[in-house]
């Protein structure tokens, strides 16, 4: 089932009139930036998930609060669907724009507003770059935690509207834990302020509703963001093991000791590898699993939590155990960990990044059902997982020149989600639906759950004008996608086994 | 581990969805209204609801816990204490220290008010712990959202959506809640300092490493809680000094059971919620702050609408805690209200789920 937007199933989007909306939003903005020619709209046409590309029929690049309103009341207005945009590494296609549609880019509201160390409160724009807020917090002790792979590069705004993660969620959660308000504008151009710097607000928890909403409600105009006192003392302990069950198991091991780390993260063969070669982190090449831990806190805590850690560990049967020396072993550790994706990037031409989350005791059932799927596909697959909270991140590798080779990633990503979701999992653990899952949706929720998913849609935008097709699956679409795995001789790759 | 080890007699494990989705059905078919009810020890938060009672207490029982998974999924009507008692054996704990406000509290009832206690500005709240629910809909379907995993961003949060929403969405028939582990160690203390100087404390104490959960100013005295590893509990108990609390402090404080809250005083209670760097605010009346200031109590016979203006004024809102006060929740602005509406409308469009328990027209 082709991922681009598909108006037999996802809906019949509304007739648009390119020149005319082009005219009506020059006359109702002069002042705005607005792009049109093919080359300057070129550089938009893909996100972060970079194997599909459309060309948005316009990109608008405000600057003004009033220009966002009047973009939304004139697209309103003329019934024209527009998709808003941060920096544009989300990897699930969730800012994929449309050929009949505006491309709302907000990097140009890349302003801090407030940040006031005594409250902890960072008021931003949403253009803001994830690690500028912790760099403008540092000289005060504080930081924004969840940290992204991407937190150099991407916004705010993108972190809000995909509910973004890290490698520290386990302690510090999400996006939406570390978010008291947002400014919104709705698709009619009405503002409104979600959530407030007091712990809570009256009504509906709208500020959850609008984490990893994928734009499809509102416009985030605003995000203010707590900030955390830097912990004290962070370590880092790196631990081989000779099997990747033994080290999926001593991530439990360490759980049930009562031990919340910072971040537990693990790498297999390939992935460390890639990462060795890449970034000369210090990893053991020759290991068939590592776990990264961190502990973090206050000083006497971190060192009693880094000798019980040593001894699970030890017991679970690691094959080497280090404690990083210093902070600059301990962010080479972690710069090992925080570039596996390119690392692995250069092994292959092309990857395609799979986001499933699932309990973690399920983690040997489905390395082994990853396994057999890359045997049989062909493709190889590195895989690096946020271990403490179950999130797994499978790279599956290929060749997009190679006649075929993408279809059959999408079916092994395909399958590894369903797979996730077999187990009790998700399909997306930090990631977002975007347009890439839009399918699997299908597999992890009834019509009835898709349904009432929509209702809250029509909620904010009963026409259906802000980032159609993204997130949630028509009912249509789930009726192709079921009748696909209905008739399993019509699969494209009947050839790979199922669970 | 069995749940039903330390029950008493009135609990136990039962399935009523069958029973529940046919009532709701029915109820929507007919148009007519239900009255969500659990244990009954919230039914003073929020405005009353005119309708038959949709029972819950029958649809009980912890369906999944495992340790080390760090989630338990337990059904509505299970009493709250069966839950936390069961986590205990476990050593782990709901962190977010929900009010009971009576022994026949229910677990659904703690996620449809939303309601947190002592630890909330360190640990999050109740929908920060929310993981998945399973939910009737106005049709009467029984739906799941969300799920057992950290972390989830499949779909809209209709999960959080719900929790405080007080049953005017849907009902809410089984949840699944991340926990953690009890601290190692804990010490509680009281320090003589006046409101200024205690909110310059925390201000303080607040951008540096010091293990506090919980932290309360009433009557000339600032009352803290420190929890963590034993080794660095002892180093900070040593650094503030002060005298020894009772830790039984929080439970009273949480379930209202201090002086201050006396049901007898004649004066409405109200609670007002605003950023914890907020001044004293200048009412008249008795105040006690809890959440290091973010959630402040006051008993006084000011007007509504001049605590509401303060509230409001300081970047927050105020609740009325008293039961039968007209209006209880601060009113929303003209656009948040219309959304409000139409999810509700989009949810619910016989208004058949608690009608009227949050605002006259949700």
């Amino acid at each position: 089932m082709n991922i681009l937007f598909d108006e037999r199933l996802d809906g019949a989007l509304p007739t648009v009139d390119a020149e005319a909306t082009l005219q009506r939003l020059r006359e109702a903005l002069p002042g705005m930036t607005l792009l049109h020619s093919e080359e300057d709209r070129r550089p938009f046409e893909c996100d972060g998930l970079s194997a599909y590309r459309v060309m948005p029929m316009l990109v608008a690049l405000p600057e003004t609060l009033e220009q966002v309103t009047t973009l939304l009341r004139t697209c309103h207005a003329l019934q024209v669907p527009v998709v808003t945009r941060g920096a544009g590494t989300g990897l699930s296609g969730g800012a994929l724009p449309l050929e009949k549609g505006v491309l709302l880019v907000m990097s140009r509201f890349n302003r801090i507003l407030e940040l006031d160390p005594d409250a902890r409160i960072a008021r931003v724009q949403p253009g803001v770059r994830n690690l500028a807020i912790s760099e403008a917090a540092a000289p005060h002790g504080l930081y924004y935690a969840p940290d992204p792979s991407s937190q150099i590069a991407c916004s705010i705004g993108g972190n809000v509207a995909e509910n973004a993660g890290g490698v520290h969620c386990l302690k510090y959660g999400l996006t939406v834990h570390n978010v008291l308000a947002l400014e919104v504008i709705t698709m009619e151009g009405e503002p409104m302020t979600i959530g407030s710097e007091a712990l809570d607000a009256p009504g509906f928890d709208l500020l959850a509703l609008f984490h990893g909403s994928e734009g499809m409600l509102g416009i985030i105009t605003e995000v203010t963001v707590k900030l955390l006192p830097r912990p004290q003392s962070a370590k880092v302990i790196m631990a081989s093991f000779d099997d990747l069950g033994k080290a999926g198991r001593a991530v439990g091991d360490i759980i049930a000791a009562g031990i919340v780390p910072g971040g537990l993260e693990m790498m297999d063969n390939l992935a460390i590898r890639a990462a060795e070669d890449f970034i000369h982190a210090g990893y053991p090449v020759e290991a068939e699993a590592i776990l990264l831990c961190e502990l973090d806190g206050v000083e006497a805590d971190v060192a009693d939590d880094c000798q019980r850690v040593r001894e699970v560990l030890a017991q679970a049967g690691a094959t080497g155990i280090i404690l990083a020396r210093d902070d600059a072993e301990r962010a080479r550790f972690w710069a090992g960990r925080k570039n596996a994706f390119p690392a692995v990037g250069r092994l292959s031409p092309d990857y395609y990044c799979m986001d499933g989350t699932i309990p973690r005791r399920e983690l040997p059932r489905v390395l082994k059902g990853i396994a057999e799927l890359s045997d049989e596909s062909g493709l190889r697959v590195a895989n690096v997982f946020h271990a403490g909270d179950g999130n797994l991140h499978p790279l599956i590798l290929f060749d997009a020149n190679r006649s075929g080779e993408l279809a059959l990633a999408e079916s092994v990503g395909g399958r590894i989600l369903e797979l996730c979701v077999e187990v009790g999992g998700t399909i997306t653990g930090e990631h977002g639906v975007g347009r890439e899952k839009i399918n699997q949706m299908c597999a992890q929720f009834e019509d009835a759950e898709i349904t009432v998913f929509h209702a809250v849609k029509a909620a904010f935008d009963p026409e259906g004008l802000l980032n159609p097709g993204k997130n949630i699956p028509t009912l249509a679409r789930c009726a192709e996608y079921g009748a696909m795995h209905v008739h399993d001789n019509q699969l494209p790759h009947p050839e790979l086994p199922r669970f | 581990m069995d749940p039903d080890a330390t029950s008493g007699p009135d609990t136990g494990d039962q399935d009523s969805a069958a029973q529940l989705c046919a009532r709701v059905a029915e109820a929507n078919s007919a148009g007519t209204p239900l009255r969500i009810a659990g244990g009954g020890t919230k039914a003073f938060y929020g405005r009353t609801v005119d309708a038959p009672a949709l029972e819950l207490t029958g649809h009980r029982g912890i369906t999944h816990y495992d340790p080390v998974e760090l989630v338990v999924s337990v059904r509505a009507g299970t009493p709250l204490t069966e839950l936390e008692r069961t986590l205990a054996a476990s050593g782990q704990q709901l962190p977010f220290e929900p009010p009971h406000f009576g022994s026949a509290a229910t677990v659904g009832g703690m996620v449809s008010t939303g309601l947190s206690g002592p630890r909330r500005p360190w640990s999050g709240a109740v929908r920060d712990f929310v993981l998945g629910t399973r939910l009737i809909s106005h049709d009467g379907q029984h739906l799941r959202f969300g799920g057992e995993v950290m972390k989830n961003v499949a779909g809209y949060d209709l999960s959080r959506l719900v929790t405080g929403a007080q049953g005017t969405l849907g009902v809410i028939t089984e949840v699944s809640l991340k926990v953690l582990p009890l601290p190692g160690a804990a010490h509680s203390l009281r320090l003589q300092l006046p409101l200024e100087a205690a909110m310059a404390k925390l201000a303080k104490w607040g951008r540096q490493p010091v293990p506090l959960t919980a932290a309360a100013w009433h009557d000339g005295a600032l009352h803290l809680r420190l929890e963590g590893g034993a080794r660095s509990v002892d180093a900070n108990r040593a650094r503030l000094g002060g005298e020894t609390l009772d830790p039984d402090f929080w439970r009273q404080l949480r379930e209202h059971e201090l002086p201050f809250f006396d049901p007898a005083d004649p004066r409405p209670l109200w609670r007002l919620s605003v950023p914890h760097t907020t001044p004293p605010v200048d009412l008249d009346g008795d105040w006690l702050l809890d959440w290091a200031g973010a959630q402040r109590w006051l008993r006084s016979e000011l007007p509504a609408s001049a605590i509401r203006e303060a509230a409001t004024r300081a970047g927050g809102h105020a609740t009325c805690y008293t039961p039968s006060a007209a209006e209880p929740f601060t009113p929303l602005g003209p656009v948040l209200a219309k959304y409000h509406r139409q999810v509700k409308a989009r949810l619910d469009p016989k208004g058949i789920f608690n009608p009227g328990r949050l605002y006259r027209d949700l």
